[in-house]
């Protein structure tokens, strides 16, 4: 842009003249100071990734370089499944590229009610709802189950969107240490006994990839007479016999009043849902304002989620497969002398644990450079103000892949000082 | 020793293991600014005050409380309630 053009467009409150005190930008000066600060060192950005090309679930192209994909979430590797994009096809030519309307006026299709048919089936409850993404499953859920004068009671270590399901509503929110069912029993015994209370647990914590111990958890807030919404967004399509989630795995189903979950990860797509067998369920959709005002998910979007749920059914051959790379991954990057999230491996995610953001994004560059993409993760993310770089394995990684991968972090490990 | 006292003399003893830059404490001193703790600090000293006194002081209520004087206010009202 021209000098000239450049004054032309100025608005009247530019930056060089608004004073800093009522910039409203001025709050995020600290952030874009650090950030300067750690790009002047010449490092890449790690929130600033492209993929040039995607060329299946676990191998992208990034600035040329062939790299293979261990930060992605997508656990089952839905996302290049021939039947799941034919089913997106299909609904392209058959019902265009997108609804423009609420769930609740004109933006649902039949393939929204195949959707959430599909997850009756997965799921085996009464009832499903849709939402646009998981974060607005969250978002909406929570807002709405806990009302003024009731309790929400919260894991501390809890994703962002349940934390801004609690600020959205007019609940009191009570937290209690991560993972903790001594700290849960204590709280839940201290609040009054009449008003209802909603527990709200994931059923894997996707930071370090630790899970619940849930039947505990359950047995304490059913004690206390709470409703109970487990969030199976990283337990969805790997854990239980059926892929529902750690609430399957860990025969709690019974006792969850609601699971919240995500297109995002095992499913391949995006948009997030929840599921109940509570009676009243239904009357959700018109009091669940995430639900009411926000439009709903294209077509394709839902006709491939839709596919995908109902493999996700019978994948028993690619959850083993899964939990033999993240065994693998986990043991291996052990042994290499790297330090983990968690002792044994409980999910497929594994975190590496650094000592600081340098150390950090040190580790990330020299991995992307020899050819591995991993998220880099750090607080206000992450629990205790830890730096790390978080690994999640896919169904579709190969054995070979998986030592590929051990051998890059040893280089990159090794090149840092890490190791 | 006042009931008030006395809970004000507990909360200054549970701040100190988080008193990592040894601030001296008044009423008057602030959480974030002085003591400058973050989110994750805030957490835990909140359960550590929780569990001394058996309340439960929500995030809500948190949210309104800024300085050591207004924490020994709310927990003296929470203990009577």
């Amino acid at each position: 842009m021209t000098e000239a053009a450049a004054t032309a467009h100025a608005p009247s409150d530019s930056p060089e003249t608004v004073a800093p005190e009522r910039d409203l930008f001025s709050k995020f000066d600290p952030l874009i100071a650090e950030r300067e600060a750690l790009l002047a060192t010449g490092v890449r950005d790690p929130f600033a990734i492209v993929m040039d090309k995607v060329t299946s679930p676990t191998q992208a192209v990034i600035r040329g370089k062939d790299t293979i994909l261990l930060g992605t979430y997508n656990y089952m590797g839905m996302t290049f499944d021939p039947d799941v994009i034919e089913a997106g096809k299909k609904a392209f030519d058959d019902f265009g590229s997108g609804t423009t309307g609420s769930r609740v006026l004109n933006g649902t299709y039949d393939p929204h009610k195949d959707c959430e048919a599909a997850l009756r089936e997965f799921y085996g409850t009464d009832h499903a709802m849709v939402f646009s993404t998981g974060y607005q499953a969250n978002l909406g859920i929570i807002s709405t189950l806990a009302g003024k004068g009731e309790y929400i009671i919260l894991d501390a270590d809890s994703h962002a969107s349940i934390y801004d399901g609690c600020s959205l509503g007019n609940a009191e929110i009570v937290r209690f240490r991560h993972n903790s069912v001594e700290d849960l029993d204590r709280r839940l015994g201290r609040l009054p006994k009449e008003p209802g209370k909603l527990v709200v647990l994931e059923g894997v914590y996707s930071m370090l990839g630790d899970i619940a111990p849930l039947p505990e958890m359950v047995a304490v807030a059913k004690k206390h007479g709470a409703m109970v919404l487990v969030d199976e967004a990283h337990g969805m399509g790997f854990f239980g016999p059926n892929g529902r989630g750690v609430y399957e795995e860990q025969g709690v189903e019974k006792d969850v009043d609601f699971v919240v979950g995500t297109f995002s990860k095992s499913v391949g797509t995006v948009g997030g849902f929840c599921v109940s067998n509570h009676p009243k369920f239904d009357v959700m959709r018109l009091v669940c304002r995430p639900y009411v005002f926000t439009a709903s998910l294209p077509p394709s979007v839902v006709a491939t989620a839709a596919t995908s749920i109902r493999k996700l059914m019978h994948a028993g051959e690619k959850r083993a497969h899964l939990w033999r790379n993240s065994k693998r991954l986990h043991g291996g990057l052990k042994d290499l002398g790297f330090k983990l999230g968690t002792d044994t491996p409980q999910s497929a995610i594994i975190a590496v644990i650094l000592e600081d953001q340098t150390q950090a994004v040190a580790m990330w560059q020299a991995l992307l450079e020899g050819g591995l993409y991993v998220n880099m993760a750090r607080p206000p993310a992450t629990p205790a103000g830890t730096f790390l770089l978080r690994c999640s394995l896919c169904a579709e990684h190969s054995a070979e892949q998986v030592e590929t991968i051990l051998g890059m972090f040893e280089a990159a490990g090794k090149a840092v000082g890490v190791i | 020793m006042s009931d008030r006292a006395a809970t004000l003399d507990t909360i200054t003893g549970l701040i100190e293991p988080f008193n990592k830059k040894g601030v001296a404490l008044t009423e008057a001193t602030t959480f974030a600014g002085d003591l400058e703790w973050d989110s994750l600090t805030v957490m835990d000293f909140v359960a550590a005050v929780e569990d001394e006194f058996d309340i439960v002081i929500t995030m809500n209520m948190q949210a309104d409380i800024e300085t050591v004087g207004q924490l020994a206010d709310a927990v003296e009202k929470l203990k009577t309630a």
